[in-house]
């Protein structure tokens, strides 16, 4: 059985479609926002794997089709950010603003962490990028000397925090202004953010894919320039 | 026919994505196919190549399946977890808060530029 279905072409997917709909329903019956669908949708596909034995990489492989997608889904925000071109040039300075003081807040913090903790040059390199979209991350990270997956996993972490707890955190933060609420999910919670932000309305997601962008090639540029003096 | 229309759609978007993923190739930066695709569509939106009636619906459709596809790359922390269980107490502790930080600093300065700015939209 586990063989069989771990040689399926197609019951990854359709076991992540049904799950995910299932984890939106669920949360539409509680109104929660722990029980988020990606967060519900990743439990209840590992808790599978896990039962029936599935190992993950023949899940990934099932999955390829869908991952594949998250690139073109990618390119797709520049009709947002088009659409809200005006918004976008006349807050250009509050934007560039938010997003190169968040994206440094994000290298100095990870880095002053790690050292707190005593983490070695290889983890702490790996840490360095988490708040960009994971391609960006993963190469920053790996051209150092670090290891992309531990880089992807941490920033699809947190990306999930971001879209989870964002309006948890706008409250808390008294951030109440929408060019202010994409800037912060853009700049620190990259894409899985930012699929939040699109959902909260029009100008908080081409702010929040206008940010990611900004955070992106800032951090690709600034990290390689401030490891030297970090580590 | 409105299926060919989307079809259409889609073959716009996948050669931007193909544009994106040949400059990503040469130029030795890491900045990945996704990003420079995005760019580049943008561009091609400002300068009126592309018109966004010509890319809409199946623009529309594949960003509202972005959650969804995040599903399978997050479903691989499975296998980290146990390569990272002796720092994983400190990781989670920086991740969190890192990533609160950022959030506070990036949305508390936009909003503060605004307001002496002027608040209107």
């Amino acid at each position: 059985m586990t063989e069989f279905l771990s040689g399926s072409s197609f019951f990854a997917i359709a076991l992540t479609l049904l799950i995910w709909r299932l984890s939106v329903l669920l949360q539409k019956k509680t109104g929660s926002v722990l029980l988020h669908p990606i967060l519900m949708s990743v439990i209840g596909v590992i808790v599978i794997l896990l039962c029936t034995g599935i190992p993950n990489s023949a899940y990934q492989k099932g999955m390829e089709p869908f991952s594949w997608l998250i690139t073109p889904a990618t390119v797709c925000l520049a009709v947002p950010l088009y659409e809200q071109v005006k918004v976008l040039k006349k807050n250009l300075p509050a934007i560039c603003l938010g997003v190169f003081c968040g994206t440094l807040t994000s290298i100095l913090c990870v880095a002053g962490l790690c050292l707190l903790f005593g983490m070695d040059r290889t983890m702490t390199v790996s840490l360095l990028p988490k708040s960009v979209t994971s391609a960006i991350g993963a190469s920053v990270s790996e051209g150092l000397g670090g290891l992309g997956s531990v880089t992807v996993a941490v920033i699809i972490v947190t990306g999930i925090l971001g879209n989870v707890f964002g309006q948890v955190m706008y409250r808390l933060f008294r951030i109440h202004d929408p060019v202010a609420q994409g800037t912060a999910m853009g700049t620190s919670a990259h894409v899985i953010g930012t699929t939040k932000a699109n959902e909260m309305g029009e100008i908080q997601g081409a702010v929040s894919s206008l940010s990611l962008v900004i955070a992106g090639v800032l951090t690709a540029f600034l990290i390689p320039l401030l490891a030297p003096l970090i580590l | 026919m409105t299926v060919m229309k989307y079809l259409y759609q889609a073959g716009i978007i996948f050669l931007f994505t193909f544009l994106g993923e040949v400059l990503s190739r040469m130029i030795p930066f890491p900045i990945p196919a996704a990003i420079w695709g995005l760019l580049l569509l943008f561009l091609a939106l400002c300068l009126r190549l592309i018109r966004t009636e010509q890319i809409r619906e199946s623009s529309t459709f594949l960003i509202a399946l972005l959650p969804v596809l995040f599903v399978a790359p997050t479903v691989s922390l499975m296998e980290h977890v146990t390569a990272l269980l002796g720092s994983l107490p400190g990781v989670i502790v920086l991740v969190v808060l890192s990533t609160v930080l950022t959030f506070l600093v990036a949305g508390r300065v936009t909003q503060s530029v605004r307001k002496k700015t002027g608040e209107d939209v």
